[in-house]
């Protein structure tokens, strides 16, 4: 498929008006690079990609969050539709066996065959297993694939005890999958500290303490023998100093090796310890053929991260398209967040270069350790090691990158902010500077896509790329788009509308300080106008939040949307659904029968809801008192399905019933709908309780989801179905009721606080800046020092609620406005419906002018 | 929703100013016409307004259920299907040039509001 036919005389006749035949074996992130450059240039050419997986390229530096819900998809960088309207040829199960260099052919596993002019190698790594007796057993993993975390995960399932062996950075972020997973975890690491590539002795002992702190055992210095039949767990590690650890599980993460067995097999010129050497176009010894990209050996070095592989990927387009461009070697800096301990290292951080100096600050009560390298004559930044706090990491990565003159006393660049410290903002900045280093993105290049008319964070994303790589960046653009922005007077307004000058959490906040108990106060105070379907129904819903009165009361029933005027979903022909609340789907056989009677007298369409619950659709606006009348004398509340607010709680059987259930989930889930019932909020907030791990009930996607274990419950938040589903994210485990309903307390009243309008729990969290972390502090560190406060607001809404129903019955003043004429007991003529599958539906226009088939509009 | 043409226009009294709801609107059936009436209090001023309540985009009798708002200078409702604005002095739709609905006098006299179709 998709190569040339080989007619000689074509290709003697006219070599140069052919397409260049570029093929690219391995679609990992730097290969996927290089085809979307390869793109982006427009040269004349045919490609063909063959990847080695079952899938195209996907984002290999966040496969962690596979495990906090991610998927395949979410983690896709792209898709064959995408490579098809680009007119690539895209395989994937294509492992390359063969290369014929002399006929330029190479050859798959399944026999295919692929000429090409220009072969690119972008095969990547493998995880180096060490040599031990008993390493390819199974429950013995690696960390590389998709594939590699399905197989952890089911490992996992059937483990307690998993040793990473290997305590670099990847074996650190491995070893936090598998406390993620629950078990329980420990690193074994050769030598005398953790992550000894990036970090001195002193920042590795620390390391090794805050990780110890978090429950993950690190063992340093040894050496494992042998893995052989465990007594107390399925297998035992031997180390040579004669001790041993039981495990069920071991994942090996002791470094990665170059895949550069083709280029071996094939005659390419392969380093000392492996690597495909490449000069500075990325050109192997075959001028034919180029290699980029973790296979790559650029003076002797192998590059384990994705910014230079994309630089080399750069390179490599650059030179076959004619241009200039090479790879120059790059920044090995990191910055990153293991299991909650931030870590930073930039450039030469042992201090190596001869010459070299250093400063350290360490702060031992707080776990804090700075140490900032810089040359003999303490003018420039070679390197810096920081832990436990890395705000300092962006300025000081800028004067490393950009060779920016040191002040008089370097030191007061990692020293706490005792007097001035030289802040190097965004405006210190040459337009040179490099912002993002994954996509080579400079200031200059940002400050062009603004004057391009990119006007946000989010714009200059999507037009530079920057930030969308490994995200170390995105701070620092944020600051450089904020006062670039503010220089050209761009004042991103927050306002919620016309009529007020304030965004939600500020209107929230001027509501709940000035105690304004209405909207024309609220107006008067804050705002102009007459107010508009924006604000009204966002000082109505505030109003609930902060006050909870009675949803109908005089001041607040102009203000709300028809839906909650009517305490009904108004449907297309202007009649209303009505959804009683059925708290964790669980419901007498009572129940039911008064649902099916008022139903039928009502000559109502009945559906079970996607909720759990079941919906009575066709009443007509005068009918909905006489109805809920019925309703609540059998015991039904309102099921809010029409206010932004707590909707359903969804349950499973729980272990009731179910032969797998750790706790009963069912009534965890009528508690939490009866205490969460009634919150009005910025949207709808939707739970689900599973009474097991396999979340028969879904609650991974929803606003709240708690998942039973044998300690308690897990719980997870943020989730969303809906139009952009969104995983929730796990947010604490084995919880005891009171610490769950305490969290969930703050994180819903956090949010009902902070959040914009119209804007669920998922996008409020994607927004938050500082994410999960943030939230986290937030809701069970207290770092803001507000948790009495969300408890206790919490607390007054499930003490003051009503059922809205009950009391709009009861108040002959409310029922005033369920007439559909002011003047007349005549019911709405355009209302008519048919009969489908034994129940009415609304007509059709047809069928309404077609008269006698349509049902005539009955009084009941 | 549509037969009307040659009767000649007279006023009906459809209702007490007390059945009015102050920035909402009400219902008012005359012969087998809906019109939406609303009481909107501006700056101290209270004003009536009347249109027709059948929605010409969501295809239902429903704008008296709308909620009722500024946009600039102009008085409107929002239909309550799909949110589209009708400015309720010239019955004229914000969001569509080629679609109104149609608006009628309104009055009060006695307290009781009169309406002229
Ligand atoms: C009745 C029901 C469909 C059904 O027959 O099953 C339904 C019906 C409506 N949904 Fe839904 N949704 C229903 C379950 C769901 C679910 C499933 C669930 O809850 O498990 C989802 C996806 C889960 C989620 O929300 O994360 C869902 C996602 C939506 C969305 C998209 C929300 C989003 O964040 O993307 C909307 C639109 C919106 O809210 O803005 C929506 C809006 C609506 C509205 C209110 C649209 C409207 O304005 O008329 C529908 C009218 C309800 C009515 O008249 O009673 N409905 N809707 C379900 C009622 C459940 C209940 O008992 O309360
Ligand atoms: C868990 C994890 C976390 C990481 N975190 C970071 C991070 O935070 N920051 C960072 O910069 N980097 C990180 N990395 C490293 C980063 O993912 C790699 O640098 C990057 O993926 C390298 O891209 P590549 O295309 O060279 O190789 P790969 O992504 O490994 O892709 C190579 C592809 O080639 C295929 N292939 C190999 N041989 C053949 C063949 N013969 N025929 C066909 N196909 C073949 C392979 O199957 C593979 O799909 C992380 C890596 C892992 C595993
Ligand atoms: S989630 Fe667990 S307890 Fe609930 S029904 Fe499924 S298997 Fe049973
Ligand atoms: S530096 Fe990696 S995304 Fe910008």
């Amino acid at each position: 498929m998709g190569f040339f036919l080989p007619l000689k005389k074509v290709d003697e006749m006219n070599i140069s008006s052919r397409q260049q035949r570029i093929v690219i074996i391995g679609n990992g992130m730097v290969g996927h690079h290089f085809v979307e450059q390869l793109i982006n240039s427009e040269h004349n050419c045919h490609i063909t990609v063959l990847s080695g997986e079952s899938r195209l390229a996907y984002d290999r530096v966040y496969l962690s969050s596979y495990f906090s819900g991610k998927t395949a998809a979410d983690l896709a960088l792209t898709d064959e539709q995408t490579y098809q309207d680009w007119g690539v040829n895209a395989v994937t199960n294509a492992w390359v066996t063969d290369i014929d260099r002399e006929k330029q052919v190479v050859t798959t596993k399944s026999g295919e065959t692929y000429e090409y002019d220009t072969l690119v190698l972008a095969t990547g790594s493998y995880p180096f297993v060490p040599p031990i007796p008993g390493n390819d057993q199974e429950h013995c993993l690696v960390y590389r694939t998709i594939e590699d975390l399905e197989a952890i995960s089911a490992s996992a399932a059937q483990s307690k005890v998993g040793v990473v062996v290997g305590g670099g950075l990847l074996g650190l972020e491995a070893a936090n999958a598998l406390k993620q997973a629950g078990l329980d975890t420990h690193v074994v690491e050769f030598a005398p500290q953790l992550m000894a590539v990036q970090l001195d002795p002193m920042g590795g002992e620390l390391l090794k303490d805050k990780i110890e702190a978090l429950g993950v055992q690190v063992h340093t210095q040894k050496a494992t023998e042998c893995i052989e039949a465990g007594e107390t767990c399925r297998y035992r590690m031997k180390f040579s100093d004669g001790t041993h650890l039981e495990t069920d599980l071991v994942l090996f993460s002791a470094g990665i090796r170059p895949s550069d067995q083709l280029a071996r097999e094939f005659g390419l010129v392969i380093g000392e310890r492996g690597g495909i050497v490449i000069d500075n176009q990325c050109k192997t010894s075959d001028k034919n053929v180029y290699a980029i990209g973790e296979c790559a050996l650029w003076d002797k070095k192998i590059y384990g991260l994705v910014a230079p592989g994309y630089a080399m990927a750069r390179a490599a387009v650059a030179d076959i398209i004619g241009n200039e461009g090479e790879f120059a070697g790059f920044d090995m800096s990191t910055k990153l967040k293991l299991m909650g301990v931030e870590v930073g290292s930039i450039g030469d951080a042992h201090g190596r270069t001869p010459g070299a100096l250093s400063y350290t600050y360490h702060n031992q009560p707080e776990g804090v350790y700075k140490k900032l390298v810089v040359d003999a004559n303490k003018s420039l930044v070679l390197g810096a090691v920081l832990i436990g706090d890395t705000s300092d990491y962006d300025t000081l990565l800028q004067y490393a990158l950009n060779s920016i003159a040191l002040p008089d006393s370097p030191e007061s660049l990692i020293l706490p902010s005792s007097g001035e410290k030289p802040l190097l903002g965004a405006d210190a900045l040459g337009d040179t500077a490099t912002i993002c280093s994954c996509h080579n993105v400079s200031k200059g290049d940002i400050v062009g896509a603004i004057d391009g008319g990119c006007c946000s964070v989010g714009d200059v994303k999507s037009t530079t790329k920057a930030a969308t790589g490994c995200g170390g960046c995105a701070a620092l653009l944020k600051n450089v788009v904020d006062s670039e922005l503010e220089k050209r007077g761009v004042e991103v307004s927050k306002a919620i509308c016309e009529h007020f000058d304030y965004s939600r959490q500020e209107l929230y906040h001027l509501i709940q300080v000035g105690k304004i108990q209405s909207f024309d106060e609220l107006l008067e105070k804050h705002g102009k106008g007459l107010g508009c379907d924006i604000c009204k129904p966002a000082a109505g819903s505030i109003f609930a939040s902060v006050w909870n009165d009675y949803i109908l009361a005089k001041q607040h029933q102009p203000l709300q949307d028809t839906n909650d005027t009517y305490l009904g979903n108004m449907q297309k022909d202007g009649t209303y659904s009505i959804v009683p609340r059925v708290a964790g789907g669980e419901i007498t056989p009572d129940k039911l029968i008064l649902l099916g009677d008022v139903a039928k007298r009502y000559n109502l369409y009945t559906k079970i809801t996607g909720g759990q619950r079941i919906d009575l659709f066709g009443a007509r606006v005068d009918q909905l008192p006489a109805i809920w009348e019925e309703l609540v004398a059998g015991g039904f509340e309102t099921g809010h399905a029409y206010a932004k607010a707590l909707r359903t709680v969804k349950s499973c059987v729980g272990s009731t019933w179910c032969r797998y259930g750790v706790q009963d989930s069912v009534g965890q889930a009528i508690d939490l709908e009866n205490r969460y019932k009634g919150l009005r909020a910025p949207h709808k907030i939707k739970f689900a309780v599973s009474g097991c791990t396999r979340e028969c009930a879904e609650a991974q996607g929803k606003d709240i989801g708690v998942i039973a274990t044998e300690n308690g419950w897990n719980l997870y938040v943020c989730g969303n179905g809906g139009m952009k589903p969104r995983h929730a994210d796990l947010f604490a485990t084995d919880l005891d009721d009171a610490t769950l309903v305490k969290y969930i307390d703050r994180v819903l009243m956090f949010y009902t606080k902070t959040a914009d309008r119209l804007q669920r729990t998922s996008v409020w969290m994607e927004n938050l800046e500082g994410g999960l972390e943030y939230l986290k502090s937030v809701v069970i560190d207290d770092s803001l020092g507000i948790c009495d406060e969300l408890e206790a607001q919490m607390q007054h809404i499930a003490d003051t609620y009503q059922c809205e129903w009950k009391t709009t019955v009861e108040s002959p003043e409310a029922l005033k406005r369920f007439r559909q004429f002011v003047n007349s007991d005549e019911s709405d003529s355009n209302i008519q419906f048919v009969t489908e599958r034994e129940q009415i539906r609304p007509a059709t226009k047809a069928e309404k002018f077609s008269a006698g088939k349509a049902i005539p509009v009955e009084l009941v | 929703m549509q037969a009307q043409a040659n009767i000649i226009a007279q006023w009906h009294d459809v209702c007490h100013v007390d059945d009015l709801v102050t920035n909402s609107g009400v219902c008012a059936l005359i012969g087998d016409v809906q019109v939406a009436i609303f009481s909107v209090q501006l700056d101290g001023e209270e004003n009536l307004y009347a249109i027709s309540n059948w929605d010409p985009i969501g295809e239902a009798n429903v704008m008296s259920r709308g909620i009722v708002g500024t946009l600039t200078d102009k008085i409107v409702v929002a239909s309550p299907l799909y949110k589209e604005h009708y400015d309720l002095a010239t019955g004229t739709c914000l969001e569509r040039d080629d679609i109104s609905v149609n608006t009628y006098p309104v009055r009060v006299e006695h307290e009781r509001v009169l309406i002229e179709l």
